[in-house]
């Protein structure tokens, strides 16, 4: 038996009506710049590949954890620029800035290179934060700035010691990876509290996902952005890969991945695939989140106190 | 035993970590964008009465902690240990002046306390928020003497000694705050 209150809602009705301020001013930014809003389907036949993305399912079909692939389809039969306003799921990820089930906001650019798409996500951010001073920094400089490490030249040894002289965490020997991003999400996103906007992009090129990766003289990098508000990660965009091979790599990279953790790997999207193989226009996108940008701009200390009803009483 | 994945962790959990019972006393689901899951965890160590922060992948699990908060009846010291008894079992139980701790200045025989019991013998004694003992030793109270503010020491029943008004005077009882070791107020009894 519920507690006698637990019917009620937590966000109260000044959340609520900000929350439907905030929809109308993303619309108003969208249609100013005529980018068409687009629906796409929340059940899907096939799911995210991401081994670190966890996705559930209703009957045969999989709740979507992005809007991304059936995005990528629309533009490929040459919608030009869209947007997505839309409910996406992820298992198990629940907490301070997290409820399994959230509101995204995804759009794409066709044409775009990835400042272009940073300096508009800077302009989103100014309409509905009133906040325009943002600065960008390169994964290496916040890295260098932070820990005096090099992510991309720093030996696996030193950022398990890094690792270890900042936090307790147990197991070992660990992926290269798994040790940036323990650095990232316990050491130096901590310290980002009193930063503001900050763009962090230049990604190390095993952390591409779904971006292009560049390479120059420096090292090689996946074409993708993190946008930080005081700390909390709103945004993260890509310079998109349309390589449909390179795109079948990754996917059964992320599925060897799974396998070796005894997942079971997950079914290709061949829909996806095939666009790609007709042709997928140069573009860069973004995925925001919608809560935690009412979360920001609220300045509420829990992300749940901005949802109607969260994930233990929905 | 049972055990608890990292998505059943919430504060006051119980689970044993390396080999000591200890209580989750905070979450944290953190999740950087595209990289593994963690829970950052701080837990008290009931043993120590230490707080630790530790990371664990998403997914992990810890074994579950045979440890219990029950409210028993202070009986005596021996010297050596102090004995509390289940109210309506009678049950017997006995702790040493590691499981005790602070908690020992508190205890009045007959009183309440909340004693954790971990594999069935006492891991640590929480003594009720406010206790009433009586004042066995202190200066000669100042009649009247209710409005300056002044303080001065009481030694009590238990051995402990807090601060207290200056009326006060031996034989007394007062309210004590056993959080804050604060003087509250004047007993009932």
């Amino acid at each position: 038996m519920p507690a006698a209150d637990s019917w009620r809602p937590e966000a109260g009705l000044t959340e609520l009506r900000a929350r439907a301020v905030l929809l109308a001013q993303l619309r108003a930014f969208f249609a100013a710049r005529d980018i068409l809003e687009v629906e796409t389907p929340l059940l899907c036949s096939y799911p995210v590949t991401d081994p670190n993305v966890v996705p559930m399912t209703s009957g045969e079909r999989w709740l979507q954890t992005s809007p991304e692939y059936a995005m990528k389809r629309l533009l490929a039969a040459g919608s030009g620029p869209i947007y997505q306003v839309c409910k996406a799921f992820r298992a198990g990820e629940a907490g301070a800035s997290h409820n399994p089930e959230f509101t995204m906001l995804e759009w794409y650019r066709p044409g775009f290179e990835l400042p272009q798409l940073m300096a508009e996500v800077g302009e989103l951010m100014a309409a509905v934060l009133e906040r325009d001073s943002y600065r960008v920094v390169s994964y290496r400089e916040i890295f260098c700035e932070q820990l005096q490490l090099d992510p991309f030249s720093a030996s696996d040894a030193e950022l398990e010691a890094c690792v270890r002289s900042h936090i307790d965490y147990r197991p070992g020997p660990e992926p290269r990876d798994l040790w940036l991003d323990l650095l990232l999400s316990h050491v130096i996103e901590p310290r980002l509290t009193t930063e503001g906007l900050l763009f962090v992009h230049d990604y190390p090129a095993s952390q591409a996902a779904l971006a292009r990766l560049r390479e120059d003289a420096s090292g090689c990098y996946a074409e993708r952005f993190e946008l930080y508000v005081d700390g909390v990660e709103l945004a993260n965009g890509y310079c998109e890969l349309t390589d449909a091979a390179e795109q079948r790599c990754r996917f059964e990279h992320d599925n060897q991945l799974l396998q070796a953790r005894g997942q079971p790997p997950r079914p290709l999207d061949e829909w996806l695939l095939q666009a790609l193989q007709s042709g997928l226009p140069m573009c860069s996108g973004v995925a925001l989140g919608v809560d935690r940008l009412l979360q920001a701009k609220l300045g509420l200390a829990q992300l749940r106190e901005g949802l109607s009803f969260p994930w233990e009483r929905s | 035993m049972a055990s608890y994945s990292t998505n059943d962790f919430r504060s006051g959990l119980k689970v044993m970590l390396e080999g000591d019972p200890c209580s989750i006393i905070d979450n944290e689901f953190v999740k950087p964008g595209k990289g593994q899951a963690f829970n950052r965890v701080k837990l008290r160590n009931y043993k120590t009465g230490r707080v630790w922060e530790r990371t664990f992948k998403s997914g992990e699990s810890l074994e579950a902690a045979d440890v219990m908060d029950r409210d028993l009846e202070y009986l005596y010291n021996d010297g050596e240990f102090w004995h509390f008894m289940e109210p309506e079992t009678f049950e017997q139980y006995q702790a040493d002046a590691n499981a005790v701790g602070d908690a020992a200045k508190w205890l009045k025989e007959q009183d309440r306390c909340e004693v954790t019991l971990y594999n069935d013998s006492p891991l640590a004694v929480t003594a009720a928020n406010f206790v009433e003992l009586e004042i066995v030793e202190t200066d000669p109270g100042l009649k009247g003497d209710t409005a300056s503010g002044g303080s001065k020491p009481a030694t009590l029943s238990t051995g402990a000694v807090v601060k207290v008004p200056l009326f006060l005077s031996q034989g007394e009882i007062i309210r004590i705050d056993t959080r804050s070791g604060e003087y509250v107020g004047r007993g009932k009894s």
